[in-house]
């Protein structure tokens, strides 16, 4: 018996079935949309479409490290390896979610704003997110024994959410002391109802995309945990 | 009248890290006054079920009570627990004196310097009571070891290998103090590789092996044959390798 | 022998003093840590160009951003003291909760970090030629909270990290995103005082300082059990 209280079932789902191929046409469909099927924004040109991908990449992110947290309390409350699984997977999707948003945001600035990087609200508050998640992993990867490593990264996990309120205040509280000296700030489109579409498109898709992945993911590391147990 | 209460009791005592499981189901008792010998090749669980006892771990499956108390949970069925190991569990840049006198605060002793100062003297290192311990020999070390967990007079002592580093003298001197304890109602648990040494002491002799008891003897003569003891022990071990 | 356990603040009280008393009789490592922080305070004097931001205006953050990199040098050795020896166990068999071996640290090492500051806000007044007496009393109240918040989490994640691999690059790791609004904070509401701006400028940040103190002391302590199970 491995895990604490959940029992090892005697064999794993396959990681890429129709359903994770399905979400990847999904975003793909979604991708195609964008360029071919939507319209451009007047002030912003081409430069706007990233702003599809890069929300819903960071409304993945949250709810990922949503996940992450949640787990982390189930964790230490119940003792269920699942949740502990679970909190891994979504970890690294988080991860990814979290370095989409940090790549596509100065693509999405740069023509807009002149400018590559900037310390506005929701970078900043993703940059920091991209921090933690990076080491809540490295913390993963630096303890082989699995209940140690469960209960370390649940303490991080939970920590960690706590820490979130503040960064952000203190991200805002410093955002209108220091406003951006950049003048032309776009504010978020209102979106007319094919862009509109386009974006529900979008984040469904995105979020459906890293739900599956989530789940490959978690598929592996049962399988892991199969190999292990049979050597 | 009724048997006494158990003062050390293990239930299906399980402990698994990771895959392996250190300890894989133990159960005995035992009263105040008993003590028992803990024999087994390296690696059978006897460090880890003196762990469980002492609620350093957590179990997988089972129960350790001490008094009828799980200790790991309830602090101050602590107090009555004593655990001996082959580190020192001291401090280094502390002198004895200082590392007796923080266990005998830590404990809630009513005058932990006058405590501080007794405890040295009962294990003779009372010379050298105010170095500090890191520039003792490991001998005189493990005599302060002794001397610090002594100096809460633990009901329930737990030896891991109590004699490794201790030289004639300071066997005797602690082979005395075991004994003491024993006939004031202490219970004692002593994993030891010397046979002979554990048989003298004790009212039980086990032998583990890969996490379970092989073997759990209660002697009922006043004499025991140690060599004859040794010699089943040996054959009991040698088969399993 | 009948004798009354200490409660979780006597306790605590207790292992404070014996890693105050270990401090003391060995030195280096707040000797270690008091160079490393005087030298960060030189060190960015060079790095300064006086024509493009006055020293009101930088020292403060030089010193929070300094003091936090030593914090993280100093904290290292708050939980190897006890791994040596496994004199840890000997805390965990004593019927103490667990919690006061957390705070008992955390007690001793927000001296440690305080007796290092008493001497770098001196320094720090001393190098960038600030009023002395101003710098004291309003750097010093923001230095207490600073180190309350720096302290608490960088206890319970050294008593992680001395279990992993990677100890001394995972404490810096983990540890770095939780100073942020602890340095974010004190360097604006210092910034500030010691310009003699208005104090009310001061007490948003001085108030997020509180709150960050109150939370993650409670959060780490009860967190604390949860790292020291086996």
């Amino acid at each position: 018996m491995t895990s604490p209280t959940h029992s090892l079932p005697p064999t794993s789902r396959p990681l890429f079935d129709g359903l994770f191929f399905l979400a990847v046409f999904g975003v793909l469909g979604a991708v195609v949309r964008i360029v071919f099927f939507t319209p451009y924004e007047l002030a912003q040109g081409a430069a706007q479409k990233i702003y599809y991908i890069h929300v819903a990449a960071a409304l993945s992110a949250y709810l990922a490290l949503a996940v992450v947290a949640t787990t982390s309390i189930v964790f230490l409350w119940l003792r269920d390896a699942r949740a502990d699984r679970l909190a891994e997977s979504a970890g690294e999707v988080a991860l990814l979610c979290t370095t989409v948003v940090l790549t596509t945001g100065p693509f999405w600035g740069k023509p807009i704003w002149g400018t590559w990087w900037t310390w506005d609200a929701r970078l900043t508050l993703t940059l920091f997110l991209w921090f933690i998640t990076a080491s809540y992993l490295v913390l993963r990867g630096a303890i082989d024994e699995p209940m140690m490593r469960a209960r370390y990264s649940s303490v991080l996990g939970i920590l960690a959410a706590l820490l979130i309120p503040f960064i952000h205040l203190s991200v805002y509280m410093f955002r209108t002391l220091h406003p951006d000296p950049i003048v032309l700030k776009p504010d978020r489109p209102s979106l007319p109802p094919e862009m509109l579409l386009t974006f529900v498109i979008s984040v469904l898709a995105f979020l459906f995309f890293c739900f599956m992945l989530v789940r490959a993911r978690y598929r592996l590391a049962l399988l892991r945990e199969l190999a292990e147990e049979a050597t | 009248m009724s048997a006494p209460a158990p003062t050390v009791q293990a239930a299906a005592l399980r402990k698994e890290f990771g895959r392996r499981a250190a300890v894989s189901g133990v159960d005995f008792d035992l009263a105040a006054g008993d003590c028992l010998a803990l024999f087994g090749p390296n690696g059978a669980g006897k460090t880890t079920l003196l762990r469980l006892i002492a609620g350093l771990l957590k179990p997988t499956a089972g129960s350790a009570l001490v008094n009828g108390v799980d200790v790991r949970r309830e602090r101050a069925g602590r107090a009555a627990v004593g655990l001996i190991s082959h580190q020192s569990m001291l401090y280094a840049p502390l002198t004895a004196r200082e590392n007796v006198e923080f266990t005998a605060r830590l404990y809630g002793l009513d005058d932990p310097r006058a405590a501080a100062g007794a405890a040295p003297e009962s294990m003779g290192v009372a010379s050298r009571a105010d170095v500090p311990v890191r520039t003792l020999s490991r001998g005189l070390q493990q005599r302060v070891s002794v001397a610090r967990v002594l100096v809460h007079a633990p009901s329930v002592l737990l030896l891991d290998e109590p004699y490794s580093g201790l030289d004639e003298g300071g066997a005797h001197a602690l082979t005395d103090l075991l004994t003491t304890l024993r006939a004031s109602g202490a219970t004692l648990i002593v994993v030891t590789h010397n046979v002979a040494e554990g048989l003298a002491l004790a009212s039980h002799a086990a032998v583990m092996m890969e996490g379970r008891f092989a073997r759990f003897d209660r002697r009922d003569g006043a004499s025991v044959d140690a060599p004859r003891y040794a010699a089943e022990y040996r054959e009991l071990t040698s088969h399993a390798s | 022998m009948p004798a009354e356990t200490p409660g979780l603040f006597a306790a605590a009280w207790i292992v404070a003093r014996k890693d105050l008393a270990i401090e003391l009789r060995t030195r280096s490592a707040f000797l270690s840590v008091l160079v490393f922080t005087l030298l960060g305070l030189v060190t960015f004097f060079f790095a300064w160009d006086p024509t493009a931001a006055s020293a009101l205006d930088l020292a403060p953050g030089v010193l929070w951003v300094t003091f936090t990199f030593a914090g993280l040098l100093g904290l290292h050795r708050s939980f190897g003291v006890e791994m040596q020896d496994r004199a840890m166990d000997a805390l965990l068999v004593a019927p103490v909760a667990r919690e006061s071996i957390y705070l008992g640290k955390a007690i001793a090492n927000t001296v440690f970090v305080l007796a290092v500051l008493l001497v770098a806000v001196p320094a720090l007044a001393l190098f960038y030629n600030l009023p002395l007496l101003r710098t004291l009393t309003t750097l010093g109240p923001v230095a207490v909270l600073a180190a309350v918040g720096l302290v608490s989490i960088g206890t319970l994640f050294s008593s992680m990290a001395v279990n992993t691999r990677l100890a001394e690059l995972l404490l810096p790791m983990l540890s770095l995103p939780f100073f942020v609004p602890i340095v974010l904070a004190s360097a604006q509401a210092s910034t500030r005082l010691l310009a003699g701006r208005p104090f009310d400028e001061a007490v948003p940040w001085l108030k997020i300082l509180l709150a960050f103190d109150i939370v993650f002391v409670l959060a780490c302590t009860v967190a604390f059990p949860f790292t020291i199970e086996e």
